[in-house]
Formats: structure tokens, sequence, C-alpha cells
């Protein structure tokens, strides 16, 4: 046990449930239940939107799965890690404005809901449902395994005991505040994922003796870890850059991000979160996986990958330092979770339980409801992180590439094109999906790509070929 | 149409302008300085040129640009749903 470094910790998840149970007492007053449990009542402003979307964004890959694999890689990963720069300002700039007033005139809490306004389509509601459901599932198992390694690491715990604690904590916060105290304490754990990696960088780098001599040690063992292409030159430049789909510009289709570009408050403050954002997810990303690599020059010999950033942090930082930097990975799987979590109770409480079985739900049925669901589900990925697949940051990329093949363009030709309509969706959402689960089993990397670019393109054909096909079934439809 | 719309159109167009400029810088850095054999690079303020000019130089570059944007390019509209009836046609 490292007592000085639990500490710290301790009393940052303290600050959080604080919060959690503040924002609670809130929502419980208000009378706009479900606009305010899951979207906190469109009233953030840009230093909470630009934290809560970097928050949301960097997670247990970003810390401790990233890290892990840039040691092994070398530079190159920075360089494909680089690629998420866009999820600064890409995604509020493409959803933009337009975005957030059709949200607001379809009173739109969840982004099906947005595509249910939007094509008026049953099938399209139920299929993105199951889209969220299966492949956020997955997202969250990648993260609660990372919080539960990170403590794991910290404590001295076996697995499963670290994996309550981790979940019992975050849990009970998300269940008690909703989506309010999620953008809030978002606010508090992404100003903390930035600090947190500062520090940690310019200690490794002072660790190092400096930047020239970390160079000269890496290019010591193996030249190839400074080179663009990885270590084994298996980072060819069609691969890191069909990266660019699936963590860059693809991000629009994750329902995780879209969700928060409908929340804000004023179109002033999505000015500033696309600055802050950009900063902030600039600094975490670039710092995180350079201190992996610099990692590989300052302490040789770390085998487990996901262990290489809590290791690092230990032995260089005194405990009490090393305590508030690991707030940040902390802060990060927590701030992901929660967002998901919401996402999947919003999903089936709101999108499945009041569009399909009970329309007429009362006020007080559906916030019971609401908190059962997050309960369960919460519960659920528990059970099923109990066996820890392998490699952390393949689980979360496998979900995002799921949810950007279903959604990126039902959203953005929702959005932009007259012309879009249900049949065209439908039908490249469909294709998007079976696609990528297909190639993901069975034939990984095609022509050298990512998984991802295959789904992605064909979905777009087909959702163009069969809008313009099915044109005379849905001319009466006024669009926005 | 809205005429907010208008405004987010040209917006939206913006960035992918920037995310094109984003592309090309970090691809063309990387890729053009990066080749060849690593013991020969130079370095940039101790890091290896490709790396300062793709990942450092490009990302301070295009934090720059986007506060030039927000600043100069992006307007300020109202977000809330209009009760006159010229958005939908209804």
């Amino acid at each position: 046990m490292h007592w000085q470094v639990i500490l710290p910790l301790l009393l940052f998840l303290v600050i959080i449930f604080g919060i959690g149970i503040w924002t609670n007492m809130r929502v419980r007053q208000s009378d706009s239940f479900l606009s305010d449990y899951f979207l906190g009542g469109r009233e953030m402003g840009g230093f909470l939107l630009a934290m809560t979307m970097m928050a949301t964004y960097g997670s247990a890959s970003s810390f401790i799965g990233g890290p892990g694999v840039a040691y092994n890689t070398g530079l190159g990963w920075v360089l494909l890690a680089m690629a998420q720069l866009p999820a600064g300002y890409f995604v509020l700039m493409i959803l933009g404005k337009k975005f957030a007033i059709i949200s607001r005139k379809y009173e739109a809490i969840t982004l099906i809901d947005f595509l249910k306004a939007r094509y008026q389509s049953n099938a399209i509601v139920l299929l993105s449902a199951v889209a969220i459901i299966i492949f956020l599932f997955a997202a969250m198992t990648a993260q609660w395994v990372g919080g539960a390694r990170l403590i794991e690491s910290l404590t001295g715990l076996n697995y499963r005991g670290a994996l309550i604690i981790f979940a019992v904590a975050v849990l009970v916060y998300v269940i008690i505040g909703g989506f309010a105290a999620v953008a809030l304490t978002d606010a508090l754990q992404g100003t903390v994922m930035v600090i947190g990696t500062i520090v940690l960088l310019v200690a490794v780098v002072i660790e190092g003796g400096g930047v020239s001599a970390i160079f000269a040690d890496l290019v010591a063992e193996d030249p190839n870890f400074i080179s663009p292409y990885g270590v084994d030159g298996n980072l060819t430049p069609l691969y890191v850059s069909t990266f660019w789909i699936l963590i860059g510009i693809g991000v629009i289709g994750l329902p995780q991000i879209a969700v928060r570009a409908m929340s804000y408050k004023d179109a002033k403050g999505m000015h500033r979160a696309i600055l802050i954002g950009t900063i902030g997810i600039a600094t975490v990303m670039f710092g995180m996986h350079l201190i992996g690599v610099f990692g590989r020059a300052v302490m040789p010999g770390i085998e487990i990958g996901d262990k290489v950033m809590p290791t690092l942090t230990l032995e260089i930082l005194p405990p009490i330092v090393a305590g508030i930097v690991l707030a940040a990975p902390m802060a990060a799987i927590m701030s992901t979770v929660n967002a998901l979590l919401i996402l999947v109770s919003s999903t089936v409480v709101k999108d499945v339980y009041l569009n399909f079985i009970k329309p007429n739900a009362p006020d007080a049925e559906i916030k019971r409801m609401s908190f059962i669901v997050t309960t369960v589900v919460g519960i659920a990925v528990v059970l099923f992180a109990l066996n820890p697949p392998e490699f952390l940051i393949w689980v979360n990329l496998f979900a995002f590439g799921g949810l950007e093949s279903a959604f990126l363009w039902s959203v953005v030709l929702g959005l932009y094109w007259k012309k879009a309509n249900k049949y065209g969706a439908f039908a490249s959402m469909a294709t998007g999906l079976v696609l990528y689960i297909y190639i993901d089993r069975f034939h990984q990397h095609v022509f050298g790509m990512h998984t991802v670019t295959i789904p992605v393109v064909a979905s777009l054909l087909i959702f163009i070929v069969v809008s313009l096909a099915t044109q005379k079934y849905t001319k009466h439809q006024q669009v926005f | 149409m809205d005429p907010r719309f208008k405004i987010a159109h040209r917006e939206a167009l913006i960035g992918i302008v920037l995310v094109v400029i984003n592309f090309a810088m970090w691809y063309g850095f990387a890729y053009g300085l990066g080749q060849g054999d690593p013991t020969d690079y130079t370095y940039v303020f101790g890091f290896p040129a490709w790396f300062f000019y793709s990942c450092i130089a490009g990302t301070i570059f295009m934090v720059a640009l986007i506060w030039m944007v927000m600043k100069f390019f992006f307007t300020e509209v109202s977000l809330e749903v209009e009760d006159d009836d010229e958005c939908t046609g209804k």
C-alpha cells in the first residue's frame, strides 16, 4: 500500500462525490427531470463544454493503454495519437450551431431523439438503440478494466477487489447525480487530466536528463523508436492516415460526444469550447503518449504496457505528487464511464421505454426507471469486466469504430442534406454495422487500412444511392 | 431557410478546411522529413525534426489558427427556437 499516494486520490474522490450529491439535490427539485438528468438542462458554458468533451473523449486508452503502446512502439505512436487533435474542434464545428438549433426545435435530449425527429422511423430508433447498447457496453468494459488495473497497481489488491472498489465508487455518484453531476465533475476531472499530464511529462524529461539525452538513449536501443514508422515499421502512412477517420473526424458519429454538441448554452460558449477543448486535447494526447516513449529511456523493462504510466508515476514523483498525477487517469476513466453509463440508460429509458413501451409514463416512474436502469447496466458491466480482455485500447477502439460506422452519416447527412431520408439512413446504418463487425472479425487491416475505413465509405455510398432512389416515398416530408 | 443556417453552413465548411490543413501539415512533415535512416535525422530543440514540425509546431500552429478563426470568422447567433414561422414553413 502506498498510503501517501492514496490519500490525495481519496480526497479527489470525496470532492467528486460532494459535487454528485449537491447536483442531485438540485435535479430532484427540478420540474424538467429528464432534460436535467440526461442533459444538464442545456446550461453549459464554454469551459464546462470543453472539459466535458475532453474528459469524455480522453479515457483509459489515453492514460493507461496509449502510453503503454507508445512505450513499445516509439515516436510513431505519438504521431498517430496526434490524429486526435480534430476531436477538439471538428465535432463542434461540423455539427455546429445547426445541430444545437435543430435539437432545441425538436426538443431532442439524446442523439436518437434527433434521428427520430429527422427521419420519422421507428426502425432507425431501434437499430440505433441496439448499436449504442452493444458498443457502449464494450467501451465501458474497457474503462472498468482500466480503472481496476490502476487501483490494482496502487494498492496491491487483487484485480477483482480493485474492480469492485472502483465500480462502487463510480456507480454511486453517477446514479445519484445524472448528467449535471457528470458535466460538473468533468470540469474538475478535465483540469486534473491536463495538470497531471504536464507534471508527469516535465518529471520524466528531468529524470531522463533532458530531451536530447533521452533521444540518444532511445537511438542506442533501436533507432527505429524515433521513426514515424514505429519500431517494427508497421505503422505505414496509409494505416496511420486511416486512423484519422477513427479517432479524428469520425468522432462526430460517437453518440456520447454528439450529445454534448447539443447541450451548450449559447454560441459564445461554443466558440470558447472549441479553443479550450483543442488545447486540452492536444496537451493530454501529446503529453501522455510522449511520456510513454520517454518512459522507455527512463525506466526500461516494464513488461505490461498498461502498467507503464502508473509505474513511472510511482517511481519518479514524490508520493503526494504521484497521488495527484494518478488522479488524472482516474478522472479520465471515471468521466468516460459515467458519460457512457448515462448514455446507455438514457437510451433504454427515453428511447426504448418511453417510445415503444409506455409513452405516457408519469414523472415519478421515469425517475425510478432511470435510477434502476443506470444501476443494472453498471452492475452488468462489472460482471463482464471480471474476466478482462488482453489489450484495453483495442476494445475501446473497436467500440469507437462500430458507433462511427453506424452514426456518422445518419447524423451528418441528416443535418446537411435535404434529400437524406429514412430508407437511406437505415440502409447506411445497417451496412456500416454489418460490414464493420464482419471486417473486424475476419479481415482486419484490409488493404493495409484501418478496419473502420471501408464501412464508413460504403455506408456513405449506400446512404446516397438509397436516398436518391427512394425520394418519391418521402417527398411529402418536411425537414427543418 | 432559417438565416442562421447559412452561418452554420459556412462555419461547417471552415471546419473542413481546417481539418484538411491540419492533416496536410501533420502528414507532410512526418513522412516528408521522417523517411530514411533514423540515425541520420536532424534535431530541432532536441526533438527529431519530423516530430518537431509535425506534432509540436503543427499543433501550435493549429491552435493559433483556430483562435483566429474563432475571433474573426465565427458569428454569435441565438440558438433558441424562434417563434415566428420562418423556419418550418408549416
